[in-house]
């Protein structure tokens, strides 16, 4: 345990170490940096009112991205998520319409519940069936996506004044949007306590090498389930923030099951299991959203951002194996 | 005596599992022979064989777009890109039926489009080793938001799918045979023959089995790699162009739907996701299976969303009993 611990931690007092470790998320740093004065030039008056908008358009899918890539760093890999998100927004629209603010926040609790126990069945249904991962949740979104048109045919609901107030705005300064500060309060809140704990190492652990993490004692099955039983959380996260920001509950699953492994891919989470964190997803979806918001800026058929977006998916991808490449040679 | 009949018995259960892991073909025409008695049995008198004509011409696409999974899974990949492609397809050949070469320009055009999305696919996958499901994910947004571009530059010409592809997607000889056959046929024996009997087909088979093993044995991957996204993209548009012409619509987005059931007729056809082991017979089972529970859930005349709901469920339990029946311990 303690040799696993010491190879999954990141906090090594080694600068160089870091660098190499994280140099991944330093690179997306750099884009995104790059993206940001990109942007300040094109749009000239691109400032606090820019990042506020920023920081509500990103929730759904940071929260997304996050559920997401602990489902990755585990191994598996979540192709329900968009169906969940329209599940549980839903739920919370068509529970919260016409009632008080009160009863507003036993629905949010109840809506966690909810994405939990989705979560908790996509893992037990992994776990129990021995059928692949990505077989399973492609088949729960089949599943979630319908009961979501079951709760309400059209779009509608409302949301709780209190919870859409809770992310429009800014907060102490015109350049901290409330929604980015609610959102990593939580991620923050959930991700640092739990990749610190012994749970945390034992995501990585089952992720890098299943055989390894069971002859070392890892309990694979119950990992997995509280893996994805997390991810169901943050889920039914992204579902309150979409319904959140829109004001209603919509039962067609956006695109953002796709999305969010593309984010957590480009935020240098591995597919294949036990590497990343929840950091660079979180960066990878700011550049998402900033290059779509930038093409619409420019004018530019919003079709082609979707171009973008994959030549940047695969064109950032490359450039990573080539320089890992160049680096182990 | 007792005991060696309990080890006979024994002997033949261990028999039986090892006929079923090795021919599972077996179990799957027995569940398809069940769910078209479950039809029979919920609607008498309506197994007929020009219901049969009406089942195969309805999962022949479905089992080419399959066999574009099955071929990219034997490999340990996937292709995420076939339900872009084969929209496109069929969305650009409507668009240019009024153009100087007609239809047949259209299909050449949409046929060297697709042959484009595959070889960058494969260089991505075979020579830069960019994971298959994020490559091909990523094409999937270039090809729907060109799509998108290509549907608004022509949104003045009236397109409409071309009688010639209405008759190949549709028509039915006899009330029975499907015309559609005429091009299913040799493609599913091509495949099948390519996959047996071929050098080529056991490179797939090797580089899935294992990757170190086969370049160790001096396969070139990238090549086949690349050969088979060409294919798998080239299959696509073929099944593309077929839904167009069932369905008699071109849109940009008509064969997204199709996607999750073309991995989920791989998967439940016994073609593992973790590559060296499967084949296209089984597929093509697996697609008359999803083909018949349709029928089946419309029938039984549940609403859309609990069509859903019940499909999803099926697939998780469908894939569980199949992996019972045919894991290795």
């Amino acid at each position: 345990m303690t040799a696993l611990a010491v190879t999954t931690r990141r906090h090594n007092p080694d600068l160089a170490e870091w660098a190499r470790r994280d140099s991944w998320t330093i690179g997306l740093m750099v884009l995104l940096a790059l993206l940001l004065g990109f942007t300040k030039l094109i749009q000239p008056n691109y400032g606090a009112f820019g990042i506020q908008g920023l920081g509500i358009s990103i929730m759904p899918l940071a929260f997304a991205a996050v559920a997401q890539a602990i489902v990755v760093i585990a191994g598996g890999i979540d192709l329900s998520i968009g169906s969940m998100m329209a599940l549980t927004s839903v739920v919370a629209a068509t529970q919260m319409e016409g009632q008080s603010g009160t009863f507003g926040v036993a629905v949010v609790a109840g809506v966690l519940l909810l994405g939990i126990a989705l979560g908790a069945l996509n893992g037990a249904l992994v776990v129990a069936t021995r059928v692949p991962d990505i077989i399973v949740t492609l088949a729960t979104s089949f599943v979630w996506a319908g009961l979501a048109l079951l709760v309400t045919a059209a779009p509608g609901g409302a949301a709780a004044p209190w919870l859409m107030s809770l992310t429009t705005g800014a907060f102490l300064s015109d350049w901290l949007p409330k929604a980015a500060i609610v959102l990593v309060v939580i991620v923050a809140a959930i991700w640092i306590p739990l990749s610190r704990s012994r749970l945390g190492v034992s995501l990585y652990a089952v992720g890098s090498d299943q055989l390894a993490a069971f002859r070392s004692g890892v309990a694979i099955g119950r990992t997995k389930v509280i893996a994805y039983a997390i991810a169901g959380l943050f889920g039914g996260l992204a579902g309150l923030s979409l319904t959140a920001s829109t004001g209603i509950g919509t039962p067609v699953p956006g695109p953002y099951t796709l999305q969010s492994v593309a984010a957590v891919v480009l935020g240098g989470v591995s597919l294949a299991g036990g590497r990343g964190g929840v950091f660079g997803p979180l960066v990878a979806v700011i550049v998402l959203q900033l290059i779509q918001n930038d093409t619409t800026f420019l004018g530019i058929d919003p079709n082609y951002a979707l171009v973008v977006q994959g030549v940047i998916l695969v064109g950032v991808l490359i450039l990573g194996s080539l320089l890992e490449s160049r680096r182990a040679g | 005596m007792a005991v060696v009949a309990a080890s006979g018995r024994g002997h033949a259960a261990a028999a039986w599992r090892t006929t079923l892991r090795d021919r599972p073909i077996i179990p799957l025409i027995g569940l398809l022979a069940l769910l078209v008695l479950a039809i029979e049995a919920a609607d008498f008198g309506i197994v007929t064989p020009e219901w049969a004509g009406v089942i195969v011409r309805a999962s022949i696409p479905l089992a080419i777009l399959a066999g574009c999974q099955t071929l990219t899974m034997l490999t340990g990949g996937i292709d995420l890109s076939v339900a872009s492609v084969a929209s496109m397809a069929g969305f650009v050949t409507a668009t240019l039926v009024n153009s100087p070469g007609g239809v047949a320009q259209g299909i050449v055009v949409v046929l060297v489009a697709a042959a484009l999305v595959g070889l960058v696919n494969g260089v991505g996958v075979g020579v830069f080793r960019v994971h298959p499901l994020i490559t091909t994910l990523g094409m999937s947004f270039v090809v729907d938001g060109l799509a998108n571009v290509w549907q608004l530059q022509t949104v003045q010409t009236g397109a409409g799918v071309p009688p010639v592809l209405r008759t190949m997607g549709s028509g039915i000889v006899g009330d029975v045979v499907p015309y559609s056959l005429v091009v299913f046929v040799p493609l599913a024996a091509a495949i099948m023959l390519g996959l047996r009997r071929t050098g080529y087909g056991r490179l797939l088979f090797a580089i899935g089995d294992n990757p170190v093993a086969a370049r160790l044995s001096g396969v070139r991957s990238w090549q086949v790699l690349v050969v088979l996204y060409v294919i798998s993209a080239l299959m696509a548009a073929i099944a593309g162009l077929l839904i167009s012409g069932l369905t008699n619509t071109a849109s940009v987005t008509l064969v997204d739907t199709s996607l999750l059931p073309s991995v989920a007729a791989a998967v439940i056809g016994g073609t593992s996701i973790f590559g060296g082991r499967g084949g296209f017979g089984g597929t093509m089972v697996g697609a008359l299976i999803l083909t018949v529970l349709s029928a089946l859930i419309t029938v039984l005349g549940m609403p859309e969303p609990t069509n859903q709901v019940v499909f999803g469920s099926i697939i998780v339990i469908v894939a569980a009993a199949y992996t019972r029946v045919t894991s290795e311990s």
